[in-house]
């Protein structure tokens, strides 16, 4: 089914782009300085960085791929907000941010500089700089391929044309039109996807009936080719988030056990993304005093604590749709290479009187994919009756392959729901958040540049003008990496696998550090760049010694000998985090005791909890104080998670 | 910073909504480009939807710039 956008789809796209850049242009005028363009001169309104703060992060890849997970492992999918974000969001708002903040540090590699030294900055800096753009680049290609695939849309027109109105905003305005832009996606992508949701759940029949589906899919999950044969989940799989996970690794369609899921995901791998990715803690920083900078990741909550609602709920509905064959629904499979279409054809035919298995055997080895027996034996059957056109041939091939491409989800509901119009809306919204995530990576990089690389070891003490100037090449020279990312990830998809592995090596430990660094005077700068360094050697020793069931040995580990096998590699992923999170706390622990401390009690005021003077929140309305609404969104998470038990 | 976020918030949603709405009522009975959405004129309420939104958001900004 192809969708042709009208005029009306098209007035709403240009309209929305003529708006961001616009604001880009608006503020312009008031971009003097480097700290203006990197760091928004700390001037911005709570409201406005918080939901900076969440856009940034809901990026392309956030939307598509927790749809997909929402298909592929249900409601559970929500661990990844309610355990994975609400707590470390609390945390850095309540603890983290005085010291980030109160420092007048202008960036996370830069704290580090005034708490250990040169070395841990560098070595975060460039780990950082390098992260973000690869980060960028993988995302884009991902959602220039969705609309390739989907909308029939020119992939290089897609990709250029993004980058070019994100460097045009980001451009002019800098940071602070980074942060307003976010502001207006953030509610383009929710007002543009909230009506799918809402069309997609009526089409159900509602959250009572779609509860009901989802229980007859997780008993057999394999009548939908959702899992191996054989496959059987207890009937709330899909439908619980805490059921299946009590029951063990085995009884849950992640395959993971509690204790990964509580300290991996929930402590080790949440944290060290909110609480120390300059690429949201960069929001928090640009608020424009202390209780506007630990309220931001507080408002941020909110919004984070519903979106499974969103962007799980849709990949839920869709295995629902599956499970009533007269909504003809199914979720995209892979797209096939042109030069499978002639291959499987000659299969047919030269099957066309054998017995079914061998037809589907041979048609299986001529896609290269698991494909539905009876489509295939139907398809078998109609091709030896009479020469059949080869679109349809086409159509009825793909349609018979029984694999799928669960990023496809989001953009098929959009298609089957959405009238011209609302067609519009949705994509905007789909763009929205695809340049909300690059913008978000690309202001995070050229600060982390300009400031900790550039002007720490390049060039010093330098005119303002200059470190503006080289912020704003860093700017287009960051969007052309990015750019460049993309099309290597499209070419070399293993390559791209492997540096995600890498970035997730070098993120699992860094929570130690901070936590350390902040909490403990002690710890010393050769501690904790050992610590982190031995850290990120251990998550790569772990996967090289483990490996993920049904899996050979290499990218997915185990190429140095297997020890353990872990049931998904979900399960694998927060282990390796864990493992990394307690050598480099241990080792950073040990590595200071045995050297000198280098800063003395002076030097570390305001950049360690002890020496730091207690903030008296006094002066703010009771309500207003980061611990009370804190504690006041932890229960409301805790709620939550008893409602969907 | 000079510029106050909910003026174009506002405008834009005000601006999209109108379209839809616009839209939905002008192409209201067409039975046919309605059978995605499950018959509802999605364009007409959701246009009224963010209509309402933007407005809200204008509200909030001329009232901000008063107090300034």
């Amino acid at each position: 089914m192809q969708v042709t956008l009208t005029w009306l789809d098209y007035l709403i796209l240009l309209t929305y782009t003529g708006f961001v850049i616009g604001i880009g242009f608006a503020l312009r005028r008031y971009v003097k300085s480097s700290s203006d363009f990197l760091t928004s001169g700390r001037s911005i309104p709570t409201w406005v960085t918080g939901l900076a703060f969440i856009s940034a992060n809901l990026g392309a890849l956030e939307l598509v791929g927790m749809a997909a997970s929402g298909a592929k492992y249900g409601i559970s999918t929500a661990h990844f907000y309610w355990v994975g974000a609400i707590p470390a969001m609390v945390f850095l708002a309540v603890f983290m941010m005085p010291f980030y903040y109160g420092s007048r540090a202008r960036s996370v590699p830069e704290y580090l500089k005034m708490r250990f030294d040169e070395r841990v900055r560098a070595l975060n800096s460039i780990s950082f700089a390098v992260m973000t753009v690869f980060a960028s680049g993988i995302s884009m290609n991902a959602l220039a391929k969705l609309l390739h695939l989907l909308l029939g849309w020119n992939y290089h027109a897609s990709l250029w044309i993004c980058s070019a109105v994100v460097l045009l905003y980001v451009l002019k305005g800098g940071l602070t039109s980074a942060i307003y832009t976010e502001v207006l996606q953030f509610f383009m992508i929710v007002l543009g996807f909230a009506p799918v949701v809402y069309l997609g759940l009526r089409d159900v029949g509602g959250y009572g009936a779609l509860t009901r589906l989802l229980r007859g899919v997780a008993i057999d999950p394999a009548a939908l080719h959702l899992r191996e044969p054989g496959t059987a989940y207890s009937a709330n799989a899909w439908t619980s988030v805490w059921q299946p996970l009590l029951a063990g690794p085995a009884s849950n369609p992640m395959g993971v056990d509690l204790f990964a899921m509580i300290f991996g995901l929930g402590f080790v791998l949440s944290f060290g993304y909110w609480c120390t990715n300059f690429l949201v803690v960069q929001r928090a920083m640009a608020a424009r005093n202390m209780t506007a900078a630990r309220n931001t990741p507080l408002v941020a909550a909110v919004p984070k604590m519903l979106f499974p609602a969103l962007v799980i709920l849709p990949g839920m509905i869709a295995v629902a749709l599956m499970a009533v064959p007269s909504k003809g629904y199914r979720i995209p499979a892979p797209i096939l290479d042109n030069a499978v279409y002639p291959r499987a054809m000659a299969a047919i035919a030269a099957d066309a009187s054998a017995p079914p298995e061998r037809a589907l055997r041979d048609v299986s080895a001529a896609v290269g994919k698991k494909m539905d027996a009876d489509r295939v034996a139907a398809l078998v059957r109609d091709c030896a009756a009479g020469p059949m056109p080869s679109e349809v041939f086409r159509d009825r091939l793909w349609g018979a392959v029984a694999e799928y491409d669960y990023d496809g989800v989001i953009l098929s509901l959009v298609k089957r729901y959405c009238p011209p119009g609302l067609l519009g809306l949705a994509l905007t919204g789909l763009l929205a958040s695809f340049m909300s995530g690059m913008a978000g990576n690309v202001t995070a990089f050229n600060t982390v540049w300009t400031y900790d690389l550039y002007q720490a070891y390049m060039a010093p003490n330098r005119s303002d003008e200059h470190y503006m100037r080289v912020a704003q090449v860093m700017t287009f020279v960051g969007i052309l990496i990015s750019i460049a990312c993309a099309y290597f990830a499209a070419l070399y998809n293993n390559a791209m696998d492997i540096i995600q592995l890498v970035f997730a090596f070098v993120n699992a430990p860094l929570f130690a550090t901070f936590v350390l660094g902040m909490f403990w005077k002690r710890t010393t700068g050769t501690g904790a760049f050992l610590g982190l360094l031995l850290g990120t050697a251990t998550s790569g020793l772990v996967h090289a010694l483990t490996i993920t069931q049904g899996n050979l040995p290499g990218m997915k580990g185990g190429y140095m000998g297997i020890v353990h096998t872990f049931p998904s590699e979900m399960a694998q992923n927060f282990w390796l985090a864990s493992c990394a999170f307690v050598v480099c706390f241990a080792l950073t622990v040990a590595i200071s005791l045995a050297t000198r401390r280098t800063k003395s009690d002076e030097e570390l005021a305001g950049l360690v909890y002890s020496l730091t003077p207690r903030i008296r929140d006094a002066s703010a309305a009771w309500y207003q104080r980061p611990g009370v609404i804190g504690v006041a969104l932890l229960s409301a998470c805790v709620v939550l998670n008893i409602i969907f038990w | 910073m000079g510029l106050d976020i909910r003026w174009p918030i506002g405008l834009l949603f005000s601006f999209v909504g109108l379209l839809l709405t616009v839209y939905g009522f002008a192409t209201r009975g067409d039975a046919e480009l309605y059978r995605r959405s499950l018959g509802v004129n999605i364009d007409l309420w959701w246009g009224l939807l963010l209509l309402a939104f933007g407005t809200v958001m204008l509200a909030y900004a001329k009232r901000g710039a008063k107090k300034d």
